[in-house]
């Protein structure tokens, strides 16, 4: 039998994610922000709890694994603390076992750094660039923004930072997922994740862009906390159609925390049996040695396109996805 | 018996759920951001044939089910059970009222149709797509009158009734659609 060898996608997409990639450079040239390139195959890699790694095996002369990517954060970051200024990426990222509708385990992702722009001047320029890859439908409204706090209560009726295990089973009971106190337990940060994705989720962005910001403390992030609430920290998710499309942040520039935070993942990877990892030191290094005041976010360009194509699943916008890459 | 991790799901796997065996539709990764990663799985309950969606954390392994379909003949009724028998191994299996459901009315000796059978265990029958069954039963119809149109109720041998066109007569075989229940054409003699 002939394998199949076609393109996954129709040959409009191929256009399409072409004029994607150069309206985005363009937007980031004309704004003096420099494109860079960082290694994909790393020393490190994130020690994200919920994000699995594929990492190399059988190496010459006994060397150490190395990590596909998951993210370029880290390699963007060291660059960010040698001076290069604002910067932006597109390049791939790998998650393993992320395989469905919206996920490819290797996907395309732009990534930038602002120097000196906090949380709310980020999600202007998220929605500067948006303005100018995206059909004009999606701005007919202007674009929302609301906290995680509020959005949560609105559409599930619990307080998000205030975990009562009770109250969150009798309104995941009533919002029609019983299965819920069996698959959170006594897990705030589940239950969060369980209750945004499956009630929340569906109601962002659907006449345009909405941007759900200060995130609980107790969800994983590189974000900063807020100053005047620690219980929040300064970080975005945009989402269109109910697709989460990107996640920023307001960066944490603090060296001690941030060690402090990959040495709680670290633990958590092993409580939920994880593949370790090892905290990256160069990273560190870098924060040590002083990371501009920034904020940064990472869009995924698979789903980008899929919201300007209408198409509704990740393989009609990738030419090879995993299956018959 | 073998049990499968979230990460094999995929459409047809059965799989055990709170005692009954299941069929599953459809999988989903609902994945937030950077968290816990969860698979939001549709599934058809093989014993009363229910659809139901269910929510599971990434990573979690469901118990298998022994759950294989087999084409079989159907040999016949003898009050309690229905008979179907193995065409190659002659293995004989008897299925209940509950198994057979709606099926039953589709049946006729002899006819293949597709057993599922759960720990060896017959849980549900499947009759073929098209049946061709003789008319036992219908009112006369008028005469010339081959448009079919409005139609009239037949009762068949094995008792389904169906809609018919006016100029299909008792004693005649027509063919039948069992997904839908309608009259496909006069079977060709």
């Amino acid at each position: 039998m002939i394998p199949s060898w076609q393109p996954s996608c129709s040959l409009e997409l191929i256009h399409l994610r072409a004029k994607l990639l150069h309206e985005i450079r363009s937007f980031f040239y004309a704004q003096n922000v420099l494109e860079v390139e960082t290694p994909i195959l790393c020393q490190a890699v994130g020690t994200d709890p919920y994000l699995e790694f594929f990492s190399t095996s059988q190496l010459p002369d006994n060397q150490d694994s190395l990590y596909l990517q998951t993210s370029p954060e880290f390699a963007m970051k060291r660059l960010l603390a040698a001076n290069t200024g604002s910067i932006y990426q597109i390049t791939k990222a790998f998650r393993k076992s992320e395989s469905g509708r919206y996920h490819n385990p290797e996907f395309s992702m732009l990534e930038w750094y602002r120097l000196d722009f906090n949380l709310q001047q980020l999600m202007d320029d998220v929605e500067l660039l948006f303005s100018h890859i995206l059909p004009a439908k999606f701005f007919s409204e202007k674009a929302q923004r609301i906290c995680y706090v509020d959005v949560f209560h609105q559409y599930t009726g619990l307080n998000a930072l205030q975990f009562e295990r009770r109250k969150y089973q009798t309104a995941a009971v009533r919002l029609g997922f019983p299965e819920a106190e069996e698959v959170c337990g006594d897990n705030h940060t589940t239950w969060l994740d369980f209750l945004f994705s499956h009630i929340v989720q569906q109601h962002l962005g659907i006449a345009g862009i909405c941007m759900v910001y200060e995130y609980p403390a107790c969800l994983p992030s590189l974000a900063r906390l807020n100053l005047e609430n620690p219980l929040v920290t300064e970080r975005v998710e945009v989402f269109i159609q109910g697709i989460e499309l990107g996640n920023g942040y307001y960066e944490l520039t603090d060296m001690q925390q941030q060690k402090k935070r990959f040495d709680q993942e670290i633990k958590l990877r092993q409580k939920i049996g994880a593949e370790k990892v090892s905290a990256d030191e160069r990273f560190l290094a870098a924060l040590h040695s002083g990371l501009p005041d920034c904020s940064g976010i990472a869009i995924g360009l698979d789903r980008i396109l899929m919201i300007i194509s209408e198409t509704d699943k990740i393989d009609d916008v990738l030419a090879f996805p995993i299956k018959n890459a | 018996m073998a049990s499968y991790s979230t990460n094999e799901f995929k459409g047809g796997m059965k799989l055990m759920l709170d005692g009954d065996p299941c069929s599953i539709i459809e999988n989903e990764i609902v994945k937030p951001g950077k968290g816990q990663a969860f698979n939001r799985v549709k599934l058809r309950n093989l014993k009363n044939g229910r659809v139901l969606e269910k929510t599971f954390k990434s990573g979690e392994s469901l118990e298998a089910a022994d759950v294989v379909e087999l084409d079989m003949q159907y040999l016949y009724n003898d009050g309690e059970f229905y008979h179907f028998m193995h065409p190659e191994s002659f293995d004989q299996y008897q299925a209940d009222e509950t198994a057979v459901a709606e099926a039953k009315k589709w049946l006729k000796d002899q006819a293949m149709c597709i057993l599922t059978l759960w720990n060896n265990a017959p849980i549900s029958v499947t009759p073929p797509n098209f049946v061709e069954l003789e008319i036992s039963e219908t009112d006369p119809g008028l005469k010339g009158d081959t448009s079919g149109g409005g139609g009239k109720p037949a009762t068949l041998e094995t008792g389904a009734v169906v809609r018919v066109p006016l100029f299909v007569q008792i004693g005649e075989i027509v063919k039948v659609d069992t997904r839908t229940g309608e009259y496909v054409s006069r079977a060709k003699a």
